[in-house]
């Protein structure tokens, strides 16, 4: 890359300022606020505060609910990301280029399938919401008891669809540039090499995809388990019976609701820990793999 | 072993233009045609057609007495090498000569087996557990030369394979392909828009201009006696002198001289065609000498090529390297040596 002149020194860190403040009054004095309650207890009317180390992390690793949530969390991002990535994936496959195509039709038909699942998107949004949609309306008419207010299962069906179809787009732009980038010739060869469409995608397409799926993968968890605050929060407020409670969503009751800050801190800081994770691990495994 | 056999063959992408149209051509068994023609001619859709990668929209393509126009890719027994070599950059180097025969179910010792024969011939055999991106461009060749012979296939189809090698390699790689095609016989359709490659390891060439024949010979025929000023123009290094001449009475005058073309050819508007090494320095009182003002000389080593104008036509006339050359040079050709194109069609008329 080029390196750029400045006349004058302060010049970069004026440009940098912006982003810097940003950065610092949204980011980083929260993220401090939130470490140091967490070495604190307050009392119920947040009159006395006391400093009381670890205590917040140990309480949070002996009880249950926590420990319930994180499990809730985990097959909520995996169930997330497997099925808008598997859905993003056929979309993207339909159209991608097949042998024998000609290129010229599938570049008109990028542009709808683009835009399709953005539009399907906030359909779904519509159709799932609980006071004006009309599945839950319809799924009682044919008889099926549906109530995610009350069976577990049934809300969790409903949080992982309603938030797989956010992602879907993303996802499917994706795999498309992804699909784009591997070579036609290597189909071919394969082609010549006596695969068939499906051993093709498997010993293949999918392989050289890997790079992109993986990328998405983390992309998807990572959303997941905090973008998907809105999702919760309109459609099972985290019930029933705490079978949708996700981490992000306890740290909002426990701190917001509960005022037990201490704890909500403690929440706070190992749910950064775990982004901070997967981002090392994501930069990580890129820099090791730019090239298959 | 099988030859390939067109017949008619047309290509149309949108349903309307043909990129290619009316091909016949007959690739005997063991022999090593070479399709050339500049850019955009159609050669690569040609090839693609015979593999089975574009649909035919005309004539039919058969390969060892069976018609292939519906037959699967797979299913032609052909291999092809592409010009970005195509090689499975997750797969080692054994995996991605062992893939074809994997897939159709060959068993395990008689893959090793072939794998290490053809790793023996191409001398990969200590790439095989390496990664294609660990290769250099000449490596990765061979080992998509490898994955076209591990198979055994009727036909090789070549697809420009080697324009991604510097000048050295190529040529090297060039005699190791001929060398290879002879020691195994296999047929062989090899496109490339490079006209030295072409004549030096075609045993046939199908010159292409425009989605059409221009004309199929062998090599020297076609340069000896190209059959259109597009194939002459097309074929030979440095490239034939074609001028706008007037005919009359066989012969040509220009640059203050005179040519014999020969009899039995009509008066009117001709190009003439003179390759560089035809034109002989003659003395200044030579009969029919004409007269070549010097714009500036080519060293090649072997041989110093003379620019310069007669006419207003851009000439260049190869000497012999130790000749000395002053302002300007009266040249001759042998009247055998001439090449009559018609100045309309650029049909051959001698
Ligand atoms: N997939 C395609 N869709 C539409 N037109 C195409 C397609 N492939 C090739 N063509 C057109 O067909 C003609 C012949 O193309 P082709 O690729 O066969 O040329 P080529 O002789 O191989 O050229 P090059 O030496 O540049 O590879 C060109 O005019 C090209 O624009
Ligand atoms: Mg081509």
């Amino acid at each position: 890359m080029k390196r750029a002149i400045f006349g004058h020194k302060g010049l970069p860190w004026l440009l940098l300022a912006p982003q810097l403040a940003i950065t610092l009054v949204f980011f980083i004095w929260p993220a401090g606020q939130a470490l140091w309650q967490s070495f604190l207890r307050q009392d119920a009317f947040g009159i006395k505060t006391t400093f009381i180390g670890l205590k917040n992390y140990q309480a949070l690793f002996a009880d249950s609910y926590y420990l319930n949530s994180m499990k809730v969390t985990a097959i909520f991002s995996v169930s997330v990301a497997l099925v808008s990535m598997v859905v993003a994936l056929l979309l993207a496959l339909a159209l991608d280029r097949t042998l024998k195509s000609s290129k010229f039709y599938t570049t008109l038909l990028v542009w709808p399938y683009a835009v399709a699942p953005v539009v399907a998107g906030i359909m779904w949004w519509f159709i799932f919401n609980p006071t004006i949609g009309i599945l839950p309306y319809l799924l009682d008419q044919i008889g099926y008891d549906w109530n995610h207010g009350l069976h577990s299962q049934d809300a969790m069906a409903l949080v992982v669809i309603a938030s797989s179809w956010k992602q879907i787009s993303y996802n499917f732009l994706f795999f498309v540039a992804g699909l784009q980038a591997i070579p036609m010739s290597l189909r071919e060869a394969a082609a010549i090499d006596g695969a068939g469409p499906v051993k093709r995608f498997f010993t293949i397409t999918f392989p050289l995809l890997s790079p992109t799926t993986f990328f998405l993968m983390v992309i998807n968890v990572v959303y997941t388990m905090f973008d998907t605050f809105g999702v919760i929060d309109a459609t099972t407020a985290g019930g029933p019976s705490q079978s949708t409670m996700i981490l992000v969503y306890k740290v909002y009751r426990d701190g917001q609701l509960g005022a037990n800050l201490g704890s909500s801190g403690a929440q706070s800081v190992i749910l950064m820990a775990i982004v901070v994770t997967l981002t090392i691990v994501q930069f990580r495994f890129i820099e090791r793999r730019v090239q298959y | 072993m099988a030859g390939i056999v067109l017949e008619g063959v047309g290509k149309s992408y949108d349903g309307k233009t043909l990129a290619v149209q009316g091909i016949n051509l007959t690739v005997a068994d063991g022999e090593f045609v070479v399709l050339v023609g500049p850019s955009g001619c159609g050669k690569s859709t040609l090839l693609r057609m015979v593999a089975g990668l574009e649909t035919i929209s005309e004539g039919t393509v058969s390969i060892g007495d069976r018609v292939v126009n519906k037959v699967e890719p797979a299913d032609r027994d052909i291999a092809m090498v592409f010009q970005n070599y195509a090689l499975y950059p997750h797969m080692s180097v054994r995996q991605n000569l062992a893939y074809g025969l994997k897939n159709r179910k060959m068993d395990r010792a008689e893959i090793a087996r072939r794998v290490d024969e053809a790793a023996k011939i191409l001398e990969i055999g200590e790439y095989l557990d390496r990664k294609p991106r660990a290769l250099s461009g000449g490596q990765r060749q061979r080992v998509a030369m490898g994955r076209a012979i591990v198979r055994d296939p009727a036909a090789f189809l070549f697809d420009e394979p080697l324009s991604n090698l510097d000048a050295k390699l190529r040529v090297t790689m060039r005699g190791e392909i001929r060398l290879l095609q002879k020691r195994l016989g296999t047929t062989s359709l090899y496109v490339t828009h490079d006209q030295v490659e072409a004549m030096t390891l075609a045993d046939r060439l199908v010159v292409l201009n425009g989605g059409r024949v221009e004309q199929i010979g062998a090599p020297m025929d076609v340069y000896k006696r190209p059959a259109s000023a597009f194939v002459a123009a097309f074929i030979g290094s440095p490239a034939m002198n074609l001028l706008p001449a007037v005919l009359s009475g066989g012969t040509v005058q220009f640059g203050g001289g005179r040519v014999a073309v020969g009899d039995g050819l009509p008066d009117g508007r001709i190009t003439l065609g003179i390759r560089p090494e035809d034109l002989r320095p003659a003395a200044a009182d030579e009969d029919g000498a004409f007269e070549m003002p010097v714009a500036y000389i080519e060293e090649l080593g072997s041989q110093r090529l003379v620019h310069g104008s007669i006419e207003g036509e851009d000439v260049v006339c190869a000497v012999p390297a130790e000749r000395p050359v002053g302002e300007s040079l009266h040249l001759t050709a042998d009247p055998a040596l001439l090449h009559v194109f018609d100045a309309q069609s650029g049909a051959r008329l001698n």
